[in-house]
């Protein structure tokens, strides 16, 4: 057993008992982070305040939501937008964070893409974030469900029918997923549950994965440099702040995060008060019908690039593309054959690579929204070869890529 | 070492943008169909050339075979003949009261209703007299004298006894233009009127059967149902609603819908009403969202300035 003495203060008796000047030290003040980063690297920090938005704005709407067929559009549409205090904030609170949460994700995976930020020892750092992406998808689309209006209605009816597999005909399975044989109350209860519960808790669990794995590799930074963190570190607890390459997490790095955080919140509430029609479909605010098909059904912005993958092609090479769509970033560590971890300004053709696949992924989010018609089915079926193209290209081009 | 970060950041908020402009402004620009607004002036029909005569107008509405045989008009002390449910049975919908008909609705188009009704609300592809297929509401024939200036005497008297522009209220001006075909559950509107508050659930229940009463008989004559407007600024904006009501055939051709004919001043109205149900959180929206922008910019500057007091000593 360990030796507790009589404690001086409060913070004594708690350190001998969970050892907070070590876990301060760990997580915060001898955390370090390289200098050379831009704001780019705040976006950790700025996910992180978008998820703690979602999950207190989504704590006050559990209170008055209610999961019936019968009832959930009007506990969403009336009880929380008219008769509730406040209730109307924290739902347009919940609907663009979970929007803008998307917008964050991508820019932080093509941060990590164009600085190379998931070589050379950050490869779980990549996967854990790919996983995450996967978890904050299958949520969002759990929530959209919620509302129980046109297009949760259409959307799930159209994305449950993607498991019956094309010519695999698993009807079975799409009926096993949905507990009846059309969208209905079996299956808004468990997308509820699914959407406050059960992926919530993944969520949490692969946030903490995602940091865990930042820590031995440690943040990358804005040249690729290799930076020797215990000999920098040293330097900076020696005194020599300026010249150390490194900076502690706080409040160094901290200061800079809320930086971000604070111009962040002020687009973010701009959004939230005088620009949330994006993030609320008004489809939506029709009650589901299952004997009305809306005109047009498409996902949020969000999932669109990857439904323009699905869509140009039959049903069975469509859905294999799909699915290749789905499981393609996560093996990004490993198609990419080359070994610089630089910027990819300086990686010759994988540059160019970059910023096609990111123009292109724009392209196939337009088109997968736009009706499928000429010249917007021609585009996006274009666009989405090119997507196919660039990946089984990428393991070539980087292996004659020549070392920096 | 050069600081990037501007240029960063420009790039960032440019794909942003283009994202945004692609996905919303621009898809939804393709998606929908366009509808110029004819800003409620009914350019198809003939303007009134007569000045009517209040008085003559009055004995021509209370005559004989005239409006009041199916119309009530309670400001005058003409009490429908019929409860609304009996009278959708019999017309298919219940005819509307006339006691602010005259403010409601623009001049030119009661006008032209009362000679030729299934002209006037666009709906004569339903109603084809050739074929048998005759409107509820039976043209005025004339009574003898020369009918532009029956008609417009009429007017005159439907003007004379409305309520003044400033006194019509979004909701009566709802009631009047929408409400006999759509409910509006989220202000307790039913196409019988507002649902009262009973102390008893048998009369509440009873209420609720002869609205479904009522419904089946509309059902039967529109065709379908027509949708309750509770969400509809929300699923359908301002501009839809608007241009809908100006000429529903604009938007679904050999749709069932008539043609309103409300007055510009009372399509505003209608729309007051319909955010109302709507978007009713709209006042304390604008007020909440100043106060905290307020609030995020003084954090966001607070932040600016930590950061800078910190990186001081950093370079």
């Amino acid at each position: 057993m360990a030796n507790f003495t009589k404690a001086t203060g409060i913070k004594d008796w708690l350190d001998q008992r969970l050892a907070i000047d070590k876990v301060e030290k760990v997580m915060m003040s001898e955390y370090w982070i390289p200098k050379n980063i831009n704001f780019l690297w705040a976006m950790g920090m700025v996910l992180v305040i978008t998820f703690a938005l979602l999950v207190v704005s989504g704590i006050f709407l559990l209170m008055y939501y209610v999961p019936t067929v019968d009832e959930a559009f009007n506990s969403v549409n009336y009880t929380i937008m008219r008769e509730v205090d406040f209730g109307w904030l924290w739902r347009h609170v919940h609907g663009v964070a979970a929007s803008v949460v998307f917008l964050i994700i991508y820019i932080h995976m093509f941060t990590g893409i164009y600085y190379g930020s998931y070589k050379k020892g950050r490869e779980m750092i990549w996967i854990s974030g790919m996983l995450l992406f996967v978890a904050f998808s299958a949520e969002a689309f759990s929530g959209y469900m919620l509302p129980w209006g046109q297009m949760s209605y259409w959307a799930g009816m159209v994305i449950t029918n993607l498991f019956a597999g094309g010519s695999l005909h698993a009807d079975g399975l799409v009926e096993w997923i949905r507990g009846d044989y059309v969208p209905a109350q079996a299956f808004l209860g468990r997308f509820f549950m699914l959407h406050v519960l059960l992926i919530p808790l993944a969520i949490m669990g692969l946030i903490g994965l995602h940091f865990g794995a930042l820590r031995i590799p440690h943040v990358n930074n804005q040249e690729g440099e290799e930076i020797d963190f215990d000999k920098e570190a040293k330097k900076y607890l020696d005194g020599d702040k300026a010249g150390s390459k490194v900076m502690r997490f706080a409040n160094d790095f901290m200061s800079k995060d809320m930086m971000v955080v604070g111009v962040y919140l002020v687009f973010f509430f701009y959004l939230v008060f005088y620009n949330y029609g994006f993030a609320m479909d008004p489809v939506n605010f029709d009650p589901a019908d299952g004997l009305k098909t809306p005109a047009h059904i498409y996902p949020e912005w969000y999932f669109l690039w990857s439904y323009e993958i699905l869509r140009p092609f039959g049903i069975d090479l469509g859905l294999i593309l799909f699915a290749f769509a789905q499981v393609i970033f996560v093996l990004l560590p490993f198609l990419d054959r080359s070994p610089n971890a630089v910027p990819a300004n300086r990686r010759g053709l994988f540059a160019i690579w970059f910023w096609v696949m990111l123009v292109n992924m724009i392209v196939l989010t337009a088109m997968g929204k736009l009706p499928p018609e000429d010249p917007f089915s021609t585009i996006g079926f274009v666009s989405a070869v090119l997507f196919v193209a660039q990946w089984l290209a990428l393991p070539i081009i980087t292996s004659y890529e020549k070392k920096v | 070492m050069k600081n990037k970060e501007p240029l960063i950041l420009a790039v960032v908020v440019v794909f942003s943008l283009i994202v945004y402009y692609l996905v919303e402004p621009y898809a939804h620009h393709v998606m929908h169909k366009q509808v110029e607004s004819e800003n409620f002036v009914y350019a198809d029909l003939p303007a009134i050339t007569k000045t009517g005569n209040v008085a003559n107008g009055k004995e021509l509405v209370m005559g004989a075979g005239a409006c009041t045989g199916c119309h009530s008009i309670e400001v005058a002390g003409v009490a429908a003949s019929m409860d609304p449910v009996s009278a959708a049975g019999a017309y298919g919908v219940n005819p509307p009261d006339l006691s602010n008909a005259g403010v409601v609705f623009d001049a030119k188009f009661l006008d032209a209703l009362i000679k030729n009704p299934a002209e006037a609300l666009k709906v004569s592809h339903k109603f084809d007299e050739s074929k048998g297929q005759m409107h509820p509401m039976i043209p005025f024939y004339g009574a003898g004298g020369d009918i532009d200036q029956e008609v417009a005497d009429m007017v005159a008297y439907l003007q004379s006894i409305a309520v003044s522009q400033e006194e019509l209220t979004p909701k009566m001006a709802y009631e009047n233009a929408c409400g006999r075909c759509h409910a509006v559950g989220y202000e307790k509107w039913t196409q019988i009127g507002e649902k009262p508050k009973f102390k008893y659930e048998k009369d509440s229940l009873a209420f609720d059967i002869k609205v479904l009463e009522y419904q089946d008989s509309l059902k039967a004559y529109m065709g379908k149902l027509p949708p309750d407007l509770s969400m509809y600024y929300r699923s359908r904006g301002e501009h839809f609603i608007l241009t809908l009501m100006e000429n529903p055939q604009n938007h679904l051709a050999g749709t069932a819908m008539p043609r309103v004919g409300v007055s510009a001043e009372s399509a505003e109205k209608v729309m007051e009403h319909l955010k109302d149900a709507a978007d009713p959180k709209r006042q304390e929206r604008a007020e909440i969202g100043m106060n905290v922008m307020i609030y995020i910019i003084i954090f966001a500057i607070f932040a600016i300035l930590w950061k800078k007091q910190v990186w001081r000593d950093l370079h």
